[in-house]
This record gives C-alpha cells, sequence and structure tokens, in this order.
C-alpha cells in the first residue's frame, strides 16, 4: 500500500464513520418513558430487622430479576446473619440460598442475641462512588436511584473500594462494576423492585419519599430508624427499623 | 503566497499538510462519529437510564396473577399465607402472563423448599412458624399435611414448641425446663387456632413467682427461695431474672 491509497482508505474510513455517526444520532431520545417523570420521584427503602427471617428469597429474586451469576458469590443484594455471643463477640456470616444454609438445629447457650439483616446499596444522596469514578460512568438519576453506564465504566474498581457499604462488584461476565439499581427498569413501569416483591415477612418496604401516603413515608413515621454509617455523610436512603448497634 | 509556499522547504509543506490532516480528521471524528452521549454528560446519562429501564421484567408483580387466578388468590387471602406475593415460592412468572399455555412457572412441592423459611434457626424471629426437620414428620412432603394457598395445620398444634421453638429451646437449658408453659401462661384453646387475636396470659404481679419462690410458700424445700418483703424491692421479678433462662445470667 502506497501512500495514496493510505489516504484514500483513511478518507473512506473517515467519511463513512461520519454517516454512521450522524445517523445514530437520531436515536438518541432523551424521554425514558412519556408516562414517567423523575423529577418527581426519590427513592429509598425500608427493611424491619425484626420482621427478616432469612430465608434469602430476596438474594435469588434480584439474581433472576437482574441476570447476576449464582456463582461465584456476588450479589447485589445480600442478607447477613449475626450471631453475639455472651462474651461480646460478634460473628457475621452472609447467607446463602440453599436450605441446608437456613438449617441451624444447634442451640449454642452463649448467643446472646441473633438476628438477620439484608443489606443492598444504599443509594447515598452523597455517593462516595460517583465522585471517585475516573470516566463519569456511574451517576445520580434525578429520582435518586444511582446508576451505571456500562459502556462507559472502564472497570478499574475506585467505585468497588470507594463504598463503604460492600455494595459494589466486578461483573464476572461484563468486567465492569455492577450494583443494585433498585430495579430501575421495573420502577420505571410502577413496579417493585424484585427483592420487594418476594419478601415474604414485608421486611423490606419500598416507597417514594416525595410521597407522604407511600409505605415508605408511613414506615419512617411509624418506626424508629437508623442509617448504615451515618458518620460518613453519605446520606443514605435505606432505613432500618430496629438496628442493633453492632451493625455497620 | 504562491512563492512562500515554493520557498518553504518540501518536507515542512508535508508536515504542514499533515497537521493539517490530522486536524480535519480530530474534527471530523469529534463532530461527526463519537455519539452525543460520549461527549456531552447530559446525553450520556439519559442514554444509559434509557437503557437501565428498557431492560427485561422477569417478576410480574403482585397484582397480576389475581386476574385469572382468582380462587387461588381467595385462598390465599384468609390465609397465614396472604402477605406472601405468588412469585415468593412460584419463581419468576412475567414470561407466563405474556405466553400462559406454553411457560409454566414453578410449582415448588419438595421438603426442602418449605423449609427456605421454616427450617428451625436460633436467628429468626420469635413467634415465626419453624420446625425441626429432623423431628417433624421426617421424609413427608409438607404439602400431604399443609395447603400452602392456606397452610393451617389439620390439627391444632399438640405443643406450645410448634410455634414458640426459641424459647422452648431457651427453657429447656434452664432450672424452669420441667416447668410447662401453661404454669405461668394460661392459655385458652382458641389460641391454638387463632395465635394472633387470642393471646395467652403472662405474669404481670411479682406475688406470682412469689407463689413457689418466696420463703413463706408451700413449695418443695429444694427451690431457691427469698423473701418477697425485701428482695428486690420495688421492681418486678422479670426485671432480672429473664423466667426462660434462669441460671444464663
Amino acid at each position: 500500500m502506497d501512500r495514496r491509497d493510505f489516504l484514500k482508505n483513511l478518507g473512506l474510513l473517515v467519511s463513512s464513520g461520519g454517516i454512521v455517526g450522524g445517523l445514530s444520532a437520531e436515536a438518541w431520545a432523551l424521554i425514558i418513558n412519556k408516562d414517567y417523570d423523575t423529577s418527581k420521584h426519590n427513592y429509598g427503602m425500608g427493611i424491619d430487622v425484626d420482621k427478616c427471617i432469612g430465608c434469602g428469597r430476596c438474594m435469588q429474586a434480584c439474581k433472576t430479576e437482574n441476570d447476576v451469576p449464582d456463582e461465584p458469590f456476588f450479589f447485589r443484594t445480600w442478607v447477613e446473619r449475626y450471631v453475639i455471643k455472651n462474651d461480646k463477640s460478634v460473628s457475621v456470616k452472609t447467607i446463602g440460598m440453599g436450605p441446608e444454609e437456613s438449617a441451624d438445629l444447634i442451640v449454642e447457650k452463649d448467643i446472646l442475641r441473633s438476628f438477620f439483616v439484608p443489606k443492598l446499596c444504599n443509594q447515598c444522596d452523597h455517593p462516595p462512588c460517583v465522585q471517585v469514578c475516573p470516566v463519569g460512568a456511574t451517576f445520580k438519576t434525578a429520582d435518586g436511584v444511582i446508576l451505571m453506564d456500562t459502556k462507559r465504566c472502564v472497570g478499574c474498581r475506585y467505585c468497588i473500594q470507594a463504598c463503604p457499604y460492600g455494595a459494589r462488584y466486578l461483573h464476572p461476565v461484563t468486567h465492569v462494576a455492577d450494583k443494585c439499581t433498585f430495579c430501575y427498569h421495573r420502577l420505571v413501569k410502577g413496579l417493585l423492585p424484585a427483592c420487594v416483591e418476594v419478601c415474604p415477612k414485608q421486611a423490606r418496604v419500598f416507597g417514594d419519599m416525595k410521597s407522604i401516603a407511600s409505605p415508605l413515608g408511613r414506615f419512617t413515621r411509624m418506626n424508629k430508624t437508623h442509617v448504615l454509617k451515618a458518620g460518613m455523610n453519605t446520606d443514605p436512603k435505606v432505613y432500618y427499623a430496629n438496628l442493633d448497634g453492632e451493625v455497620n | 503566497m504562491g512563492n512562500f509556499l515554493k520557498k518553504l522547504p518540501e518536507q515542512a509543506v508535508r508536515i504542514i499538510v499533515l497537521f493539517i490532516a490530522l486536524a480535519v480528521v480530530l474534527f471530523v471524528v469529534r463532530q461527526f462519529i463519537l455519539p452525543p452521549s460520549l461527549k456531552d454528560p447530559v446525553l450520556q446519562k439519559a442514554s444509559a437510564t434509557e437503557r437501565e429501564a428498557a431492560k427485561e421484567i422477569k417478576y410480574g408483580g403482585a397484582q397480576i396473577c389475581t386476574g385469572c387466578h382468582e380462587k387461588v388468590h381467595d385462598v390465599k387471602a384468609k390465609g397465614y399465607h396472604r402477605d406472601l406475593t405468588c412469585e415468593s415460592c412460584h419463581g419468576a412468572a412475567q414470561k407466563h402472563t405474556e405466553n400462559p399455555t406454553e411457560i409454566k412457572p414453578s410449582i415448588p412441592k419438595k421438603r426442602d423448599y418449605c423449609g427456605y423459611c421454616h427450617t428451625y434457626n436460633s436467628s429468626r424471629p420469635t413467634g415465626f412458624p419453624q420446625i425441626n426437620p429432623d423431628t417433624h414428620n421426617p421424609r413427608k412432603p409438607c404439602i400431604t399435611c399443609h395447603n400452602p394457598h392456606n397452610p393451617a395445620p389439620p390439627k391444632a398444634p399438640g405443643s406450645c414448641s410448634a410455634c414458640h421453638a426459641q424459647i422452648e429451646r431457651t427453657k429447656a437449658a434452664s432450672y424452669h425446663a420441667l416447668v410447662a408453659c401453661t404454669v405461668c401462661h394460661t392459655t385458652p384453646e382458641k389460641h391454638k387456632t387463632s395465635p394472633r387475636t387470642v393471646i395467652p396470659s403472662k405474669p404481670d404481679k411479682r406475688e406470682f413467682c412469689g407463689k413457689c419462690h418466696d420463703k413463706s410458700s408451700s413449695s418443695s424445700k429444694g427451690l431457691p427461695k427469698v423473701d418477697m418483703e425485701t428482695h428486690g424491692e420495688k421492681y418486678v421479678c422479670w426485671q432480672c431474672h429473664y423466667p426462660h433462662m434462669l441460671g444464663g445470667l
């Protein structure tokens, strides 16, 4: 290939790219759903620790709904089992999803108290993960959900390290950071997140904080609530009722 | 101008042409090839949000099943499983709602499935019905006795531990192990069938414990006895002693 051919080819490449780029620009629609106004919502979740029975259905539903691989051990939402012994030592273990995992027939006499704590992305109002992203691939929507632009993420894992709640992981298939989205694709259609949908004890309550009549409004009025790691000024939007002081 | 170009050495002209070409390429790439969402953060967020919102729904939601399965819904609405959505047990069923004849949701019939929620676990909240799968009709599928849509047991529970396993197990390791629940809690028969509306009594006076533990009481000699007049003063006994876990303090 001489220089003339090279320049000719380059010209062709550039002009064809121009056409493709020009066409796809039309496809960028700004409106997600005509009936849905993002500015009218601000989503949050309430979790009643006393109601959780640790059945793991939320974890299963989340994996199904959001195509999170069953193996290896990655979750968008997970449930931790806290066991506090009489000597005040605390053990925390993420429960599995199988029936043998839930069995616990041995009564340890030295258990002081024990409970399950469901966890997920706290959809912080001041999200540290958004601050650290070097390419702007993660952002907060107008309705208060932290989303990922999977096409822009370069998989550097800064956000995974920055999240104080351990809510992010590197997706083993796409190799970009992945996280709970409150099932955003369900919200815009007026459905509840999958974990809230399947929870048999209504330990998870979902709602809009801009609406006083939403289940979450009632939850935050009727319960004394707490958020995780309040001192980090992340302003989480997952509110826990009956939370033990050992949980962080 | 022409003179000026002619005066320039040939290699300088080539470099200038190259730089102009590069500038043009850069301009074209930036203006036409890069999708707008890569240049403007607002557009980028919008397109990412749009992609997120367009993802496929797998769980149909709590409302949709009632349309066809009205009878099951009515049965379920009266039973203890009224707060469960159908998909809690039957799995994601959005596809079933789109193609009801060919795609069927799962029907968990095995014993382990009920165990996800109902196997005894010391971290589960007190009062939640739990069983020991090794002793509770071993190997028998749950659905032979319990209708999952209305899981009330066919006969009233024979013992308190059927529901209050956590208290029963704690008590079994305490000094009160041989004291039956009904000694302290008067339990109406109806509590077995309507556990939340008909509630057993709880001792509310310190004199209740005094019936056995006061030094003047006629109970057997081995029991720990105190002078109720002076011991503990104004406090009720269970502020210091947990009756289900004596000796564990």
